[in-house]
């Protein structure tokens, strides 16, 4: 809605009539990213209007399927029934991965653990390990720290590492990933999750995908080449190859100009030779 | 001002039929038409908010489609969420099962009130006996002004306080599991309490009639007797008063909760364990929450509840009240 009406706003004060309109709608993880973009977009096309909303994948989706959007935020593939209902409308998608996203584990700077399988967080934060001796710790009560259950990293975590179980009841809820982050700090036991580039006073744990795999420090590179295992590629979906005006802003948010935008407000850019692939000529 | 009392003046010294002219008649009945209006602009809004309030309550009694989710059965009760798990309390709102168990709510809310009141009541109270009883006068000058400047103090100071300052102090001195807990949290709010039972109970200390001191005095009792057997029982509608205003804003505070208690919904009774409040509740989840949703709806519920609460505190405070009073000045009269 604010984005809405500032970009009303400076439309007003420009008094540029619009040439070419563009809604960007979905992801509430994706909003600042399609907004950041659309903003430096416009400053170099100022005859082209873009709307960014919000609302949830799920309703960016509903939003293309029904014409009610022009692309798409996405921070998960389609389901299959959505890829039907998109057949059965005679819809041809065009998917695009934009940018990357990566959710660190924190622990205290004095935890001796050095480090975590997705199957372990699960167990730590559905409460079916309590103690740190479990995770080869102290023997002390694990203290969760995670974020309010309105916020897009609460939903990632509970949907991927939780697969949907519900959050231990005992999970303290803090409004930010700075309020987590700094609890952390001052918890010798305690344990948090937030965006990678958060990790002053605390330790970032390294993560194995399982028991058996290695473990992976939550690095942009580790993110970019897709082997850190809590991270995610966010999409753009289209009706249709884009052309255009709409063909333009993919390029542009896909060259280096673009990812360092992402980069700037905490994504992870694309491997470079990915998004140069995703490119229309 | 100078005016009216100028004319009050003339109108006391002239006896011979002197009123006031017509046209401060006129400027009388407007004012206190305007006083009359200002006084109703408070009363409309306070009507107009509760009905908003409880009109987005409503559809948990009335819509089945809500009811389904967040029925008001659901919300009291103890829940089986899951086949072959064992019923109980949740609150987990944005699960694929949503859970609005308001019980972890309230024992929270309750928690952190009783802590800050044990907290703040014997503070409060002691802080105004020795202020009106036993202070030399320079140093009630200091005392009074001071604690209530505690008052101003904005509550997310107090609640960045307790977050980073004392819940480490109290972990460390009594070996604490949980850092943010309930313990932390109603010391703090009892900080935000004490200024309010003090004022008020030093206020009505210190309005205790000199004659009925003297009294005392006279009949040889000493100044520590003076005190405790006679100014305290009679100022205690006061004191009383001071609690129960003290206890709403308890209930109802919520910067400091949602900073220094946690968050997290348990149903528990150890006072040290993280406690979520209603206010921090509202305040957490209200901002995201999709229109119009049962969730919504849940949360208006929450705030009409602490409406009530908070109105039936008071009420039963004035109900103490007066009934104290007639006790302490029945038979005066």
């Amino acid at each position: 809605m604010r984005t809405l009406i500032a970009i009303m706003l400076m439309l007003a004060i420009a008094g540029v009539a619009a040439a070419g309109t563009i809604t960007i709608k979905g992801s509430d993880t994706m909003v600042r990213l399609g907004q950041r973009w659309a903003e430096e977009f416009m400053k170099t096309h100022k005859d082209v209007m873009i709307q960014v909303s919000g609302g949830g994948s799920g309703t960016g989706i509903a939003a293309l399927l029904n014409g009610g959007t022009d692309i798409c935020e996405a921070s998960r593939d389609m389901k299959p029934k959505e890829y039907a209902d998109a057949e059965a409308k005679k819809i041809k998608l065009h998917r695009v991965s934009m940018a990357l996203d990566g959710i660190a584990i924190f622990v205290n700077d004095a935890n001796p653990v050095k480090d975590l399988s997705l199957e372990q967080l699960r167990d730590i934060y559905t409460a079916a390990i309590t103690n740190w001796k479990d995770v080869g710790g102290p023997d002390h009560v694990i203290v969760l720290y995670g974020r309010e259950n309105n916020s897009g990293t609460y939903g990632y975590f509970k949907e991927h590492v939780l697969k949907d179980e519900d959050f231990a009841d005992a999970t303290q809820t803090l409004p930010g990933t700075a309020a987590v982050v700094s609890a952390v700090a001052h918890d010798q036991f305690g344990i948090g999750y937030g965006g990678i580039a958060w990790d002053q006073g605390v330790r970032a744990l390294p993560v194995r995908k399982d028991a058996q795999s290695p473990a992976i420090n939550p690095t942009v590179e580790n993110i970019t080449k897709g082997i850190y295992p809590i991270s995610r590629e966010l999409y753009w979906f289209f009706n249709g190859t884009p052309s255009g005006d709409m063909k333009q802003l993919l390029n542009w948010a896909l060259s280096d100009a673009g990812q360092k935008v992402a980069q700037e407000i905490d994504y992870v850019p694309l491997p470079k030779d990915k998004a140069q692939a995703s490119i229309i000529q | 001002m100078r005016k009216l009392l100028a004319s009050a003046w003339v109108c006391e010294n002239d006896m011979t039929g002197y009123t006031f002219k017509k046209k401060s008649r006129l400027r009388e009945f407007l004012g206190e038409k305007l006083i009359a209006a200002n006084a109703f602009v408070a009363l409309v809004a306070i009507a107009l908010i509760f009905l908003f309030i409880f009109k987005e309550t409503l559809p948990i009694f009335t819509n089945p489609e809500v009811q389904k989710e967040a029925g008001i059965s659901r919300l009291l009760f103890k829940q089986q969420f899951y086949e072959g798990r064992e019923a109980k309390w949740s609150w987990q709102p944005n699960s694929d099962v949503p859970k609005y168990s308001l019980m972890p709510l309230f024992i929270g809310t309750i928690k952190a009130a009783l802590i800050a009141m044990l907290f703040a009541i014997p503070l409060g109270v002691g802080a105004a006996i020795y202020s009106s009883e036993f202070a030399p006068p320079r140093l009630r000058e200091v005392i009074k002004p001071v604690i209530e400047l505690l008052a101003g103090i904005p509550s997310v100071v107090l609640g960045f306080f307790a977050l980073i300052v004392l819940a480490s102090w109290l972990q460390k001195t009594f070996g604490l599991t949980y850092r943010l807990n309930a313990l932390n949290a109603g010391i703090a709010l009892g900080i935000t309490v004490v200024p309010v039972i003090f004022t008020v109970a030093e206020d009505a200390m210190t309005a205790v009639p000199r004659s009925l001191r003297d009294a005392a005095t006279a009949l040889g009792a000493n100044k520590w007797q003076v005190s405790f057997s006679m100014v305290l029982p009679a100022a205690l509608p006061g004191i009383a008063a001071g609690i129960v205003l003290g206890f709403g804003r308890a209930i109802g505070e919520t910067m400091i909760v949602l900073m220094a208690s946690g968050n997290a919904a348990l149903v528990s009774a150890s006072l040290t364990d993280s406690i979520r409040t209603f206010s921090a509740t509202i305040a957490a989840e209200m901002a995201e929450v999709v229109f119009g949703s049962p969730h919504y709806n849940v949360l208006f519920f929450i705030g009409t509840l602490l409406f009530v609460f908070t109105f039936l505190t008071n009420l039963g405070g004035d109900f103490v009240l007066s009934r104290l009073r007639e006790r302490v000045q029945g038979r005066t009269r």
